[in-house]
């Protein structure tokens, strides 16, 4: 099945072949990394403009990693050195990163939806490296390509989610994808931060942290977004760390073979201990390893490359 | 002015419980039970086979923008986009910049209105002085000045001790209170419907119960000091229970339901529009039922637009940052033919009657009956017309609208105010 889609906006929107296309496409570029040539000429003469509009370490480096692995010219873009500060509306400094003959935007905003509008008004790819508290998607595909590493099929596996997931663009990206490949997702957190509108998406929502982590095989921890939360949300951090912190008594309930998976960045001791962290049963690093290849996959798919193709690149 | 003999129409005329065909004449600007036969032969024949007359349609919430905010819209602009929709009687909101909250600034408006309107145009003033919610506007002097209620319409009132005061002070003059009911606590940095839609799409929800709180608030204060309030834009459920049981208690409160949340809900954001984005937000199908229940058994009183002209520079762009607000005007007839008449079997004369008689008994305005000595305000429209919407040429500054690009059955051919023609064959007559 050829790969048609130039945009990618939302895990929502891929169907469970695509989400497969871009492990498959992924797993070809991990073996390319670990050469002693890392570099592919896929992407040599195309220029891809990271707009990021908030702060990023990981995303905004692992695209940028991607970017050149593939041969292609990058250009940073942040909020504090572009137009946006004079007042610049995004369609127009959108635009004008066109003009200036960006072959790909990968944008990542505060404002949901963003990406969307600008795959509307702009002829080149638009991807998105995280929409307010609506997607990421390259996250949502490198996690669950992490846990296929680990586990094989996902399908009937118990993932748990744990944290804030209210203002997480990290869990509904992976929701979508690991409800589409068939795995059992659970979500808990406090009631406020885990509303029950998220069993609309196919999940079990939970607030009993020690029935909900019995037998899962997966747990990934979301960091407690202090700048997106009104202060109502729940009480303190001492109070969350006490109710919904992954230490070793609590990580015990878990599958013995479970993994723990962070996408950073992590708030050590509030959602979760330090050596769990460090721990032997912790891929957050993989994950960021990771993110390389599906952003090379993603990157590569997006400006016309074949899935078949991608041996030869 | 010639008189004016409109023959052949299906009359409908709530107020006198009339529908059916026959002609209208007018003469002096009003009403005329018939014309003498020499008058007859010297009268402007209107020939209105295939349409309806009815009275000119009444809006009793508008955004005219002026003063201040004229890139958007401006009395001469917004009382042209009522005339396009039928509508001969509008009452503009005071939300302007600086906000009408003081006679000279409502004198300005109705300066204006003289210059530059076409159809009647009558001022609301603040609650508040600037609508900030935290010392009383010279609510009399703004009496005085002409202003048909008050209200801080887009903010709300958030302080209950304040809102009692207003409301003991405005009932001195009998002057109708109308509130846009949001809690704002539980509502900051909200740009939609709370619910599934707003979990799927990652963006900030507005919970029904924020309206919901202060409509009950309202209530409670409207029983305690006998103050009329208006209740503005509901859009929850729970809003029009409230307000059911309130009316059942014999409570002063009057409500009005607008066209956009009969006819969407906020699945309508999957693709983040800004132009199905305003205050209150689209809620889910069951508010969008029980608002439709609340105008079938009178709980809501009337249909007003709340025409809200923004520019699109200020409306395209990413979701959180456009502002709320959609334009009303030019659709709303049409939108209601559509969700009303055919798909909840309203009868027509009943559509009409929220659209004139009754938004016009709200506030107490003169306009919305057809009797003979009254005003002739008229709306002639053929009921049975496609046409296709194009909010870019309409006749608002203007252009969000939800509608744009929708294909509609029943146009407005002709709207007359004071045995005027001010619109007719899709053009405003100079």
């Amino acid at each position: 099945m050829p790969w048609n889609r130039r945009h990618l906006l939302t895990v929502e929107e891929l169907s469970l072949a695509e989400i497969g296309q871009i492990h498959a496409t992924a797993a070809v570029f991990k073996k390319i990394l670990q050469r002693s040539v890392k570099k592919v000429p896929a992407l040599r003469g195309k220029t891809i403009v990271n707009f990021f509009l908030e702060p990023s370490t990981r995303t905004r480096m692992a695209f940028e990693m991607a970017a050149k692995r593939l041969s292609a010219d990058v250009i940073s873009l942040d909020a504090a050195s572009s137009s946006t500060q004079k007042g610049e509306t995004l369609r127009d400094t959108a635009k004008n990163l066109q003009a200036l003959n960006a072959d790909m935007i990968v944008i990542r905003h505060s404002a949901s939806g963003s990406p969307l509008y600008l795959s509307r008004i702009l002829d080149i790819p638009v991807i998105n490296a995280g929409d307010g508290p609506h997607e990421h998607p390259t996250q949502g595909l490198l996690d669950t390509f992490t846990m296929q590493e680990h586990l094989g099929s996902l399908r009937g596996r118990k993932v748990v989610i744990l944290g804030d997931i209210l203002f997480s663009r990290v869990a509904r990206s992976n929701i979508h994808a690991l409800t589409k490949m068939g795995a059992a997702v659970t979500l808990v957190g406090p009631s406020t931060l885990v509303p029950h509108w998220f069993t609309d998406f196919g999940v079990t929502v939970a607030h009993d942290l020690k029935s909900a982590l019995a037998d899962a095989e997966v747990v990934m921890l979301l960091r407690i977004q202090h700048e997106r939360q009104a202060a109502s949300h729940f009480p303190s951090l001492g109070e969350y760390t006490g109710m919904f912190g992954l230490n070793k008594t609590r990580a015990s309930w878990l599958n013995p073979k479970a993994i723990i998976m962070h996408p950073g960045p992590i708030n050590r001791g509030v959602e979760i201990d330090s050596d769990l962290a460090d721990g032997p049963r912790s891929v957050i690093l993989e994950q960021v390893s990771n993110g390389i290849a599906i952003r090379m996959a993603v990157l590569y798919l997006c400006s016309g490359g074949q899935p078949e193709n991608v041996e030869t690149s | 002015m010639p008189d004016l003999w409109i023959s052949h129409a299906r009359i409908i005329d709530p107020a006198a419980r009339r529908d059916g065909r026959g002609d209208l004449f007018v003469r002096d600007g009003r009403i005329a039970p018939s014309l003498p036969a020499a008058a007859r032969k010297r009268a402007q024949k209107l020939d209105a086979r295939g349409l309806v007359a009815c009275p000119g349609l009444v809006d009793i919430h508008v955004h005219f923008r002026e003063p201040g905010q004229t890139h958007k819209e401006t009395i001469a602009t917004g009382s042209r986009a009522a005339a396009a929709g039928g509508f001969t009687t509008v009452v503009c909101m005071p939300n302007t910049s600086p906000p009408a909250d003081n006679a000279g600034t409502i004198q300005f408006i109705k300066d204006a209105v003289l210059r530059d309107a076409v159809v009647k145009v009558y001022p609301t003033g603040c609650i508040t002085v600037g609508m900030k919610g935290q010392a009383l506007a010279p609510i009399g002097s703004l009496k005085h000045a002409g202003v048909v209620a008050i209200t801080d319409d887009g903010e709300c009132v958030q302080s209950n001790e304040l809102m009692r005061r207003a409301a003991e002070y405005a009932r001195m003059f009998d002057l109708p209170i109308m509130d846009h009911c949001q809690d704002s606590a539980m509502t900051r940095g909200a740009v939609m419907n709370e619910g599934v839609m707003s979990t799927r799409l990652g963006l900030h929800g507005w919970p029904n119960a924020a309206e919901d709180l202060i409509v009950a608030r309202n209530v409670i204060i409207s029983t305690y000091t006998g103050a009329h309030i208006h209740l503005q834009h509901i859009s929850s459920k729970y809003s029009v229970e409230l307000i059911r049981r309130a009316k059942a208690d014999g409570i002063r409160i009057t409500a009005e339901a607008t066209p956009h949340h009969l006819a969407f809900t906020d699945r309508a954001l999957a693709t983040y529009d800004p132009n199905f984005k305003m205050n209150p937000p689209l809620r889910t199908e069951e508010d969008r039922r029980e608002i439709i229940a609340g105008l079938r058994d009178g709980t809501l009183d009337c249909i007003s637009t709340d025409h809200a002209p923004h520019t699109d520079y200020e409306k395209d762009r990413e979701f959180d940052y456009a502002p709320n607000g959609i334009l009303g005007l030019e659709t709303a007839l049409a939108a209601m033919l559509e969700v009303l008449v055919k798909d909840n079997a309203f009868k027509l004369a009943h559509v009409i009657d929220l659209m004139t008689r009754r938004p016009a008994g709200v506030l107490g305005l003169p306009g919305g009956t057809l009797a003979p000595g009254a005003a002739a305000d008229i709306c002639l429209f053929d009921p049975g017309e496609r046409w296709r919407y194009d909010a870019r040429q309409g006749f608002s500054k203007s252009s969000n609208s939800p509608w744009h690009g929708r294909t509609f059955t029943g146009r407005v051919k002709t709207t007359i105010v004071d045995g005027r023609i001010v619109f007719a064959g899709g053009k405003i007559v100079p």
